[in-house]
C-alpha cells in the first residue's frame, strides 16, 4: 500500500495522446469535406478517396516489409496521406494516375527518407507537384461542381477555377460551399473551416500557422488589390492552411518559428497566384517553406535557460 | 603504383570506378542530355573520343610537361580534341551537334576528362592510359545510356523515338527527374559495388573508388590514425 510515491525519472506527467489519436483527429477533421466532395462531385470522389487511401497504406506496408523495419500502418498516418492526396485531385482523373501519386507520397517522399516524422516535406504536396508537373492536361482538368453558374448543367463541363475565372463569375457564397471548379477537396470552404476548427479545439494544431498564413495571404492581396475575400476563400489555400501547413514534420515547432514560416507561405503564395504561370501557389509555397524549416527552427531556438548572450568582443 | 593487367585498366572505369555512379563526375552532362537515349549515345561517344585521344597525347608528354603548369598545358590538349570531335559532328552528324547544343564544346570542362588526365595520364605510360580512357568512356557512355533510355522511357514513353508505352510521365525529362533517376542509379551502383565483397570501411579511403589511382596524403594518415585509434 505504500505505492503512492513513485520515484522514477521524468517525463512525469503523460497523457494518452499517441500518434494514432492524432492522425485519427485529422480523418475526421478531413470528413466534412471528403462528404462535401461526394455530394458536389458524386459518387466518384468517393471511389477516388478509397484508392488513394488504400493504395497509400498498402504501399506503406509494402515498403517497411521490403525495408525489413516495423509496420507502421497502424499509425494511420498513411491514410492521412492518400486521404489529403485524394482531396488535391480533381475528380475525374485516372486511377493509374493516382495510384502514381501514392507511390511518390509513401515510397519516394515518406519511406526513402526514414518513415513518419523524417520526411523533409508534406508527402501530398510533394506527389501533388509531381503529378501536376507530369501529367498537366489531367490535373488541370477541372469537372464543375454540380450547381456552380458556369456549369450549362450538362454532366462533367469543365470550368475554370475561382482564381481563373473571370471576376464576379462566383459569389462568396458559392465559394463558401462549393459551387465552383477545382479539386474535389479544395472547393467546399465551409467544410475546410470546420475541420480546422474542430483541430484547434482538440489541440492538434496551434492556430498560429492557418491564421499567420491567411492574415499574410489577405493583406499581400489587398496589396495587390485583390479582393482578399474571394483570394482566401479561392482555390487551396484554405486546404493548404490548414490541413498542409500544418504537418508536425514539416513545420518550425517554436511559436516564432511558426510565425515567420506561415508568413513566408503567405507571402509566396501571392507572389506565385499574381506572377507565376504555374496555377500552384499553395503548393509550391509551403514546399518551398517545408525545405526552410530546418533553418527557421536553428533562427529560433530558444535560449537555454541561463544563458547569458556575451557581449561582443568578450573573450570566452 | 604496383602493376595491374591491362584488361583491368580497362574494365575498372566500368563498373568498379564508374565516373558518373561512382566517382560523380560529369554530373553535369549528365543530367543535362540523358533526356533521350540517343543524345546519351552521342555525349557519351564524343567524350569518349576525346578522353581516349587526350589521355593518349597527356602520357606521352608527361615528363615534358612542368608540374606547375600541367592543369592549363592539360586543358590546352583537350580543347584541340575537343575542337576537332566538335567540327566532326557538326560535318557529319549535325543532328546530334543540334541536339547535344552548349554541351559539346563544355566536354572541355568535363570533370572525368581532366581527372583522368590528372589522376591517370599524368603518371603512367601511353598504353594503359589509352585502356584507361577507352574503359572510362565506355563507363560513361553506359550511365549515360542506362539514364537515357530511362528518362526516354518513363517520360515520353519511347526508346531511340520509337513509341512504346502510352503513358508519359514528363516529370522524368524535366531536371527534377534527372536528379531523381541520378540518385537511383547512384544508390544502385553502391549496393552493386558493396555486395561485391567490398571490405567494411576502416578508414575514410576505404569506401572510396578514388582510392587506387589518389595520391593525396590524407588516405595514408587516415590509415594511421584509425591504427592509432585501434590502438
Amino acid at each position: 500500500m505504500d505505492n503512492k510515491l513513485y520515484v522514477s525519472s521524468s517525463p512525469h506527467i503523460r497523457d494518452n495522446n499517441s500518434t494514432r489519436r492524432i492522425m485519427l483527429d485529422v480523418i475526421i477533421a478531413l470528413m466534412p469535406t471528403s462528404i462535401a466532395a461526394c455530394i458536389i462531385f458524386g459518387f466518384r470522389s468517393a471511389v477516388l478517396i478509397a484508392i488513394c487511401v488504400s493504395t497509400c497504406v498498402l504501399l506503406e506496408y509494402a515498403s517497411r516489409k521490403i525495408m525489413k523495419r516495423n509496420t507502421t500502418i497502424g499509425d494511420l498516418s498513411a491514410v492521412v496521406t492518400g486521404l489529403l492526396l485524394a482531396l488535391n485531385l480533381p475528380v475525374d482523373i485516372n486511377p493509374l494516375i493516382a495510384m502514381f501519386g501514392c507511390l511518390v507520397a509513401i515510397v519516394v517522399v515518406k519511406q526513402m527518407f526514414g518513415g513518419i516524422g523524417m520526411n523533409f516535406v508534406n508527402p501530398a504536396l510533394a506527389a501533388r507537384i509531381v503529378l501536376l508537373v507530369s501529367f498537366p492536361s489531367s490535373m488541370m482538368h477541372w469537372v464543375t461542381a454540380a450547381g456552380a453558374p458556369a456549369a450549362a448543367q450538362i454532366d462533367a463541363a469543365t470550368s475554370a477555377t475561382p482564381l481563373a475565372a473571370p471576376a464576379g463569375t462566383y459569389s462568396y457564397i458559392d465559394l463558401l460551399i462549393g459551387r465552383c471548379g477545382g479539386s474535389i477537396g479544395e472547393v467546399c470552404a465551409a467544410a475546410l473551416i470546420l475541420g480546422g476548427v474542430y483541430l484547434v479545439i482538440r489541440r492538434v494544431i496551434s492556430p498560429i500557422i492557418p491564421c499567420v498564413y491567411l492574415a499574410t495571404a489577405a493583406l499581400m492581396s489587398l496589396a495587390f488589390g485583390l479582393d482578399p475575400l474571394y483570394q482566401l476563400l479561392s482555390g487551396g489555400l484554405l486546404l493548404g492552411a490548414i490541413f498542409m501547413a500544418t504537418d508536425y514534420t514539416t513545420s518550425p515547432v517554436t511559436n516564432w518559428g511558426k510565425v515567420i514560416y506561415a508568413v513566408g507561405c503567405g507571402l509566396l503564395t501571392m507572389l506565385l497566384r499574381t506572377y507565376s504561370n504555374m496555377p500552384e501557389g499553395v503548393s509550391f509555397s509551403i514546399l518551398l517553406m517545408n525545405i526552410l524549416v530546418p533553418h527557421i527552427e536553428r533562427l529560433t531556438a530558444p535560449r537555454t535557460l541561463g544563458y547569458v548572450k556575451k557581449a561582443k568582443g568578450e573573450k570566452k | 603504383m604496383e602493376k595491374r593487367s591491362y584488361l583491368k585498366e580497362f574494365t575498372k572505369g566500368i563498373v568498379k570506378e564508374n565516373p558518373v555512379l561512382c566517382l560523380v563526375l560529369g554530373t553535369c552532362p549528365t543530367l543535362a542530355v540523358t533526356t533521350s537515349a540517343f543524345n546519351a549515345i552521342g555525349m557519351g561517344v564524343a567524350a569518349t573520343a576525346v578522353l581516349i585521344c587526350s589521355n593518349a597525347v597527356i602520357s606521352a608528354l608527361r615528363r615534358f610537361i612542368p608540374d606547375k603548369v600541367r592543369i592549363p598545358a592539360y586543358i590546352t590538349i583537350i580543347a584541340g580534341f575537343v575542337t576537332i570531335v566538335q567540327m566532326i559532328v557538326k560535318a557529319y552528324a549535325p543532328a546530334i551537334n543540334d541536339s547535344l547544343g552548349i554541351y559539346l564544346p563544355l566536354i572541355v570542362v568535363n570533370c572525368i576528362i581532366l581527372g583522368r588526365a590528372e589522376m591517370f595520364a599524368g603518371k603512367n605510360p601511353v598504353i594503359p592510359s589509352i585502356l584507361d580512357g577507352l574503359g572510362m568512356g565506355v563507363g560513361f557512355t553506359a550511365a549515360l545510356l542506362l539514364m537515357g533510355i530511362i528518362r526516354e522511357l518513363l517520360g515520353s514513353g519511347a526508346i531511340f523515338g520509337i513509341q512504346l508505352l502510352p503513358v508519359q510521365i514528363l516529370i522524368f525529362i524535366l531536371p527534377p527527374g534527372g536528379f531523381f533517376v541520378f540518385g537511383m542509379l547512384i544508390m544502385l551502383a553502391n549496393k552493386l559495388n558493396t555486395r561485391a565483397g567490398k571490405k567494411v570501411k576502416s578508414t575514410p579511403c576505404d569506401g572510396c573508388p578514388m582510392a587506387a589511382s589518389c595520391s593525396q596524403k590524407s588516405c595514408e594518415n587516415g590509415e594511421k590514425e584509425a591504427a592509432e585509434n585501434v590502438g
